[in-house]
């Protein structure tokens, strides 16, 4: 990335289409549109085939001789095992209400990022194989051989992919690329075929507990840090607990919140909640991780990450789980988990011990989300809050993919958000909820060398949070995603700079009045609270 | 191309079915033989579309929320746009079907320097929702066809879609908004670009092959007349199982009758299966209900684990020197201590899930 455009210049996109129709222009790799290859390393350690060296621009990709066969035969079991692939194969009609849906194709302008067009990579291959019609009249029926460029179009585009789903909202059929794309790697993962920024993360989580592979003294270390930026804040010591059995809940977060900027403000506002409100809970060092990279890589690898959030809940023999603000990992638990990893019957129906809700709507995972657990805290009156204390800031929130399209969590952020800041403004009704743009960088693509691709994917949202900071002066994002949390702030520095991110319990952390704390001067971020300078005299 | 072929295509079977009635006399072959062979290939084709449909299983609910989840009681659920119950999910797929919900919230976009504009996108709903529903009344009305007298409620529908009462016979109004429909439909698919870019030849044909049987119907109905009575004399013949061809019937029936045969023969081997597809779309058709019940994926299988004990086993110091609690004290395990390379050694095979 040394010669990176500048907004203007990038924000130039070029919606030309080529003369040539689609089949017969072979993949360009772009720099800055990929992600590394993934290292054989990382594929060794989770057994995953043809670990090799290899890198993207290379002619020869260094695969099996029988690759071919290796990716219909892996095609034909697909389509016997997921009538969505079959279905999705099968009744599109390319009516193009998901052209302009893709972030990506509104930021690159490159048809190949229409969802219909990135399905139809793969389903002119089924067309050719698996159609009577294709494999009779071949071209004239929309199929295609299987060859090199095509697979390795297959790389570049299903990369190019955050798997958000905004395409299947539109869909009239409901035809999700996200599944199309999540065949696609699945496949290709067969060959070796993955990105280091997935296959790393992967490997950590399998051997570590979590994607940044942070062993558990580093954990515990961490934490001590926050911990002693609360108490320099709050003047409140937070005392949390990990891997500790007997436990009456398990809090599972994406290991983001434990190390970085602005995700570790987010967990310090975990911390400072639940000992505000004296819940008996502890954090797991084995079961570090709410995200799950395998999600990114095939279904087997998910189950094998996320395998470990039950069998530690039984371990340490807790009742219930709670869940941090992670996007993809609510698709995952909400979606997933329970029928890869279930039946959790060693748990209870998660009852909140603080306003005795019980919460059937998570029944049977035993599982809900912070969100809808400090919702209900809110709701009840149960937490002292002083939302002038973010006041300093003029808040919109941004839905992640996962959690409006994969779950439906929409209202219960707003809701507390809502609580815990006086100002707080809508970005437009095409952008947000169900319609909410993805930041660009979801489904493992949040790497630095693929920064272009990033920034254009971003740009939908980025333009959105623009309109909101030119008419309400917005300045601060929230989310209650880890990878919002990571993605964002480089894409609200390049499109609108100004504008900071945050999770969503760092605003509350900010407003939570605690017991026995001291008058704030900062925020979660150590940062000076401008109106407490001197304002004594109210 | 794609467009050029299909039209060729279409124009090219109207023409077998004009030489081989007008020319080579073959009224039996195209007014009974190839009729029965198009019934029979549609209903035994799209059976067996939805069959194997239906053999590949839906492993996991992922259902699309495009709405408000069910959580707290006092959150206001989207009910229709994210159900999480059996009658929901009827509804949602009753907007679905009916009404075509999702591409009722199509939009456009455009770059306005530097900016993303976003603004209603309705017409291709309803050309859409004006072309099926027409299709549908259309396909309908043709039962007077097949029974004797004409059912009661064909009948109604007649006059209804004739209330405008222009013209002798009166001008039904469905035939014409069929007719504008579809043409808009292929209009759009050749003026915009994008999906212009997109379409194949598969998208032109059916385009081209249903206004084609749009307008020999229309021609048959209000210019080049066809003799009614024998027509309806061939077709109870037909669905009574004991064909005759009357005489007298012209050539552009046979035409009629040949594009629509195509049709059928078309329909489960294209994309035109999509209207029995849509019913069984798992985005749309499942509750999002999957943390209130359990979803049963058939093939679930057991995979490979990296179990608690061996991560102890991998950092047991570490976390004792840290002050994490562990299940073996390393005082009384040395042999495990001892094994620090953890990695990728004895990862047990352990089943989940599958109790």
């Amino acid at each position: 990335m040394a010669k990176k455009p500048t907004p203007e210049e990038l924000s130039k996109i070029n919606y030309s289409l080529p003369y040539t129709g689609w089949m017969y222009n072979p993949v360009e790799f772009k720099d800055g549109m990929f992600c590394n290859a993934s290292k054989p390393e990382s594929l060794n350690t989770v057994d995953f085939p043809n670990a090799r060296k290899w890198s993207v621009k290379d002619e020869d990709w260094n695969l099996p001789e029988n690759w071919k066969e290796i990716v219909l035969e892996a095609m034909k079991e697909r389509l016997e095992k997921y009538r969505s692939f079959r279905l999705f194969m099968d009744i599109c009609v390319r009516c193009g209400a998901c052209a302009d849906k893709c972030h990506f194709f509104l930021g690159t302008g490159d048809p190949k990022n229409m969802p219909v067009l990135r399905a139809e990579l793969i389903r002119s291959v089924y067309r050719r194989y698996f159609t009577k019609s294709g494999q009779m009249l071949g071209n004239l029926a929309g199929g295609r051989e299987l060859t090199l460029d095509v697979l390795k179009e297959w790389w570049y585009y299903f990369y190019q992919c955050s798997e958000c789903r905004r395409c299947s909202v539109f869909c009239p059929y409901g035809i999700d690329q996200a599944e199309i794309t999540m065949i696609g790697r699945e496949i290709l993962n067969l060959l070796g075929l993955n990105i280091e920024w997935i296959a790393g993360p992967v490997a950590n989580c399998f051997m570590k507990g979590n994607h940044l592979g942070l062993e558990p003294h580093t954990i515990k270390s961490n934490f001590e840090f926050m911990i002693d930026d609360i108490e320099e804040i709050t003047g409140v010591k937070v005392d949390p607990s990990f891997n500790r059995k007997g436990a009456e809940v398990l809090f599972v977060a994406p290991s983001g919140d434990m190390f970085g900027d602005p995700g570790t403000y987010t967990c310090m506002g975990y911390m400072m909640l639940f000992h505000e409100i004296g819940l008996d809970y502890t954090w797991s060092t084995y079961a570090s991780e709410g995200g799950n990279f395998g999600f990114f890589t095939s279904n087997e690898m998910a189950k094998r990450l996320n395998s470990k959030i039950y069998a530690e809940a039984q371990r340490l023999g807790v009742k219930w789980i709670i869940g941090g603000e992670c996007g993809h990992m609510w698709r995952v638990m909400h979606q997933y988990m329970d029928t890869w990893n279930g039946p959790a019957d060693f748990l209870e129906v998660p009852v909140s011990p603080i306003t005795g809700t019980k919460f059937e709507n998570a029944g049977s995972t035993k599982m809900i989300h912070i969100a809808e657990f400090t919702a209900d805290l809110i709701k009840h009156g149960k937490l002292n809050l002083d939302p002038s204390r973010n006041d300093h800031l003029k808040v919109t929130f941004h839905d992640s993919c996962n959690t409006s399209r994969g779950m439906g969590i929409l209202d219960e952020p707003r809701y507390v958000i809502k609580n815990v800041c006086n100002n707080f403004h809508e970005m437009p009704e095409d952008t947000i909820r169900e319609k909410t743009f993805c930041c660009g960088s979801g489904s493992g693509l949040n790497a630095s060398e693929n920064m272009e691709l990033r920034l254009r994917g971003g740009f939908p949202r980025a333009n959105a949070v623009k309109h909101v900071q030119q008419h309400h002066g917005v300045n601060m994002l929230a989310n209650i995603c880890a990878i919002d949390r990571a993605a964002l702030p480089p894409l609200m520095n390049y499109w609108v700079p100004g504008v900071d991110v945050a999770g969503m319990h760092e605003l509350v952390a900010n407003a939570l009045v605690m017991k026995g704390e001291k008058e704030r001067t900062q925020d979660m971020r150590l940062e000076d609270l401008p109106e407490k300078e001197g304002a004594e005299d109210v | 191309m794609g467009a050029l072929f299909s039209l060729a295509a279409v124009l090219l079977l109207s023409l077998v079915a004009y030489v081989g009635v007008e020319l080579i006399g073959m009224r039996s072959f195209f007014g009974i033989v190839i009729p029965y062979v198009a019934v029979l290939t549609i209903i035994v084709g799209v059976v067996y579309r939805v069959i194997t449909w239906g053999k590949s299983p839906v492993p996991f609910a992922i259902s699309t929320s495009c709405g408000q989840q069910k959580s707290l009681p006092w959150i206001n659920q989207s009910k229709l746009d994210n159900p999480s119950t059996t009658s929901g999910v009827i509804g949602r797929m009753a907007l679905e079907i009916l009404l075509f919900r999702s591409l009722f919230r199509n939009n456009t976009s455009e770059l306005r320097e530097g900016r993303l504009a976003y603004s209603s996108g309705k017409w291709l709903w309803l050309a859409a929702l004006a072309f099926h529903w027409t299709f549908l009344i259309v396909l309908i009305r043709h039962m007077r066809f097949f029974a004797n007298p004409s059912p009661a409620f064909v009948s109604a529908l007649e006059s209804l879609d004739g209330f405008l009462q222009i013209g002798a016979p009166r001008l039904f109004l469905t035939g014409a908004i069929l007719l504008v429909a579809v043409s808009y439909l292929l209009y759009r698919r050749l003026a915009v670009r994008t999906v212009r870019y997109i379409s194949l030849a598969a998208d032109y044909f059916p385009l081209f092959l249903i206004i084609a049987i749009a307008t020999t119907g229309i021609l048959m109905r209000y210019f080049i007349k066809v003799d009614i009575v024998s027509v309806k004399e061939l077709t109870m013949g037909l669905i009574g199982f004991s064909p005759v061809i009357p005489e007298g019937i012209g050539v552009i029936f046979y035409i009629h009758v040949f594009l629509v045969s195509t049709l059928f023969v078309y329909f489960p081997f294209s994309k035109l299966v999509h209207a029995g597809g849509v019913f069984l779309s798992p985005t749309r058709n499942l509750a999002n209900d999957s943390r209130m019940k359990r979803h049963i994926n058939p093939w679930n299988y057991p995979v490979k684990l990296h179990p608690y004990e061996e991560y102890e086993d991998d950092f047991r110091e570490k976390m004792e020197n840290a002050g994490i609690p562990v299940e073996i004290p390393s005082a009384k395990a040395p042999a495990a201590a001892e094994s620090e390379s953890g990695n990728e050694t004895n990862d047990a095979e352990i089943p989940v899930g599958e109790e």
